[in-house]
């Protein structure tokens, strides 16, 4: 199944959870806020959190600016 | 001592982290420049790139974040910005910034204060970035804006002060601290600002596209403190006419 993860299709294994999505992308979950079909996840809620076929993802974190 | 929404400044000057050239020349420039806040943006992660974070390299003991919402053209998208950044662990403070128009950047007056009101209602500390309009300021005020940030020259011009007669009303007006913020592009500009009576000045572009980033934040950090205690000390008069520093008097050997 599918996924649009900022922007991009990516291809994902069913019954996945957000958190282990997000170490398959190498990223600190600790690093970045996940935002999933338009609702703010918490923290808490990664491990918990199943992605669906066609779900969107945006991953987002602090950058440089002014 | 500056305090905004009841937290104590001992710097004046806040810093961006914006176009510097690499995190660590980051780094160093914000600690030579002694400032105690920062502002941040909220962008899509790289995922290309995972690993590329700046927070790794900025200390959140040792500067508070002033999450912004740069890129938001309208209220809803600088709210939606707002609860990333508050769910990022920025907590509650806000830099609120509306530029619907990419090529001038100037914020969106209605919008801004819009967003405003629904963030101060949601419990943010809203600093909001504005054009120098004195009464748009007083507005942001009375809706509960912690301070208000109104530019020198549009962002990213390095101009300093254009807006000058408005910021000093402005300043005038306001009970809740003035940050000029925004094209200030030397240390003679901040220092400027800070002669006016502002209460800080927040400075990115100068500094971090500087020949030696490092330097150039020591230097306007030694500008906002020399403005401030020269606004302290209190300047003298302009005067139209010319009036002579020596004694008039005493001349009638010469003639």
């Amino acid at each position: 199944m599918k996924v649009l993860c900022n922007g991009e299709a990516q291809e994902i294994d069913p019954g996945i959870m957000v958190a282990d999505y997000l170490g398959q992308l190498g990223l600190d979950a600790l690093s970045l806020v996940v935002e999933c079909d338009g609702q703010i996840l918490t923290r808490e809620e990664y491990s918990s959190h199943e992605l669906k076929d066609g779900s969107v993802l945006e991953l987002i974190r602090f950058v440089g600016g002014g | 001592m500056l305090t905004i929404a009841g937290r104590k400044f001992r710097s004046r000057l806040f810093g961006g982290t914006g176009k510097f050239s690499s995190p660590e020349i980051m780094q160093e420039a914000l600690a030579a420049s002694g400032c105690e806040m920062v502002t941040v943006a909220l962008r899509r992660v790289d995922l290309n790139n995972p690993a590329d974070d700046i927070m790794r390299v900025l200390d959140r003991n040792r500067y508070l974040f002033l999450p912004n919402t740069s890129g938001a053209r309208d209220a809803g998208e600088a709210i939606r910005l707002a609860h990333l950044a508050r769910v990022s662990g920025g907590g509650e403070w806000l830099k609120l910034e509306v530029t619907p128009d990419p090529r001038t950047l100037l914020p969106d007056p209605i919008e801004t204060l819009k967003a405003t009101e629904e963030l101060v209602r949601e419990g943010f500390k809203v600093l909001p970035y504005i054009n120098a309009d004195p009464i748009l300021a007083l507005r942001l005020q009375d809706a509960g804006a912690v301070a208000v940030m109104p530019l020198g020259s549009p962002i990213g011009t390095n101009q300093g002060v254009l807006t000058r007669f408005q910021i000093e009303i402005i300043i005038a007006q306001a009970q809740i601290p003035v940050i000029v913020d925004a094209g200030l592009g030397a240390p003679s500009h901040v220092a400027e600002a800070m002669e006016m009576g502002a209460d800080a000045v927040l400075v990115n572009t100068a500094i971090a596209v500087a020949g030696d980033p490092v330097r150039m934040a020591r230097a306007f950090a030694m500008a906002v403190e020399a403005g401030r205690i020269a606004y302290e000390a209190g300047l003298g008069a302009v005067n139209k006419d010319a009036a002579p520093s020596s004694p008039e008097d005493g001349l009638g050997f010469l003639r």
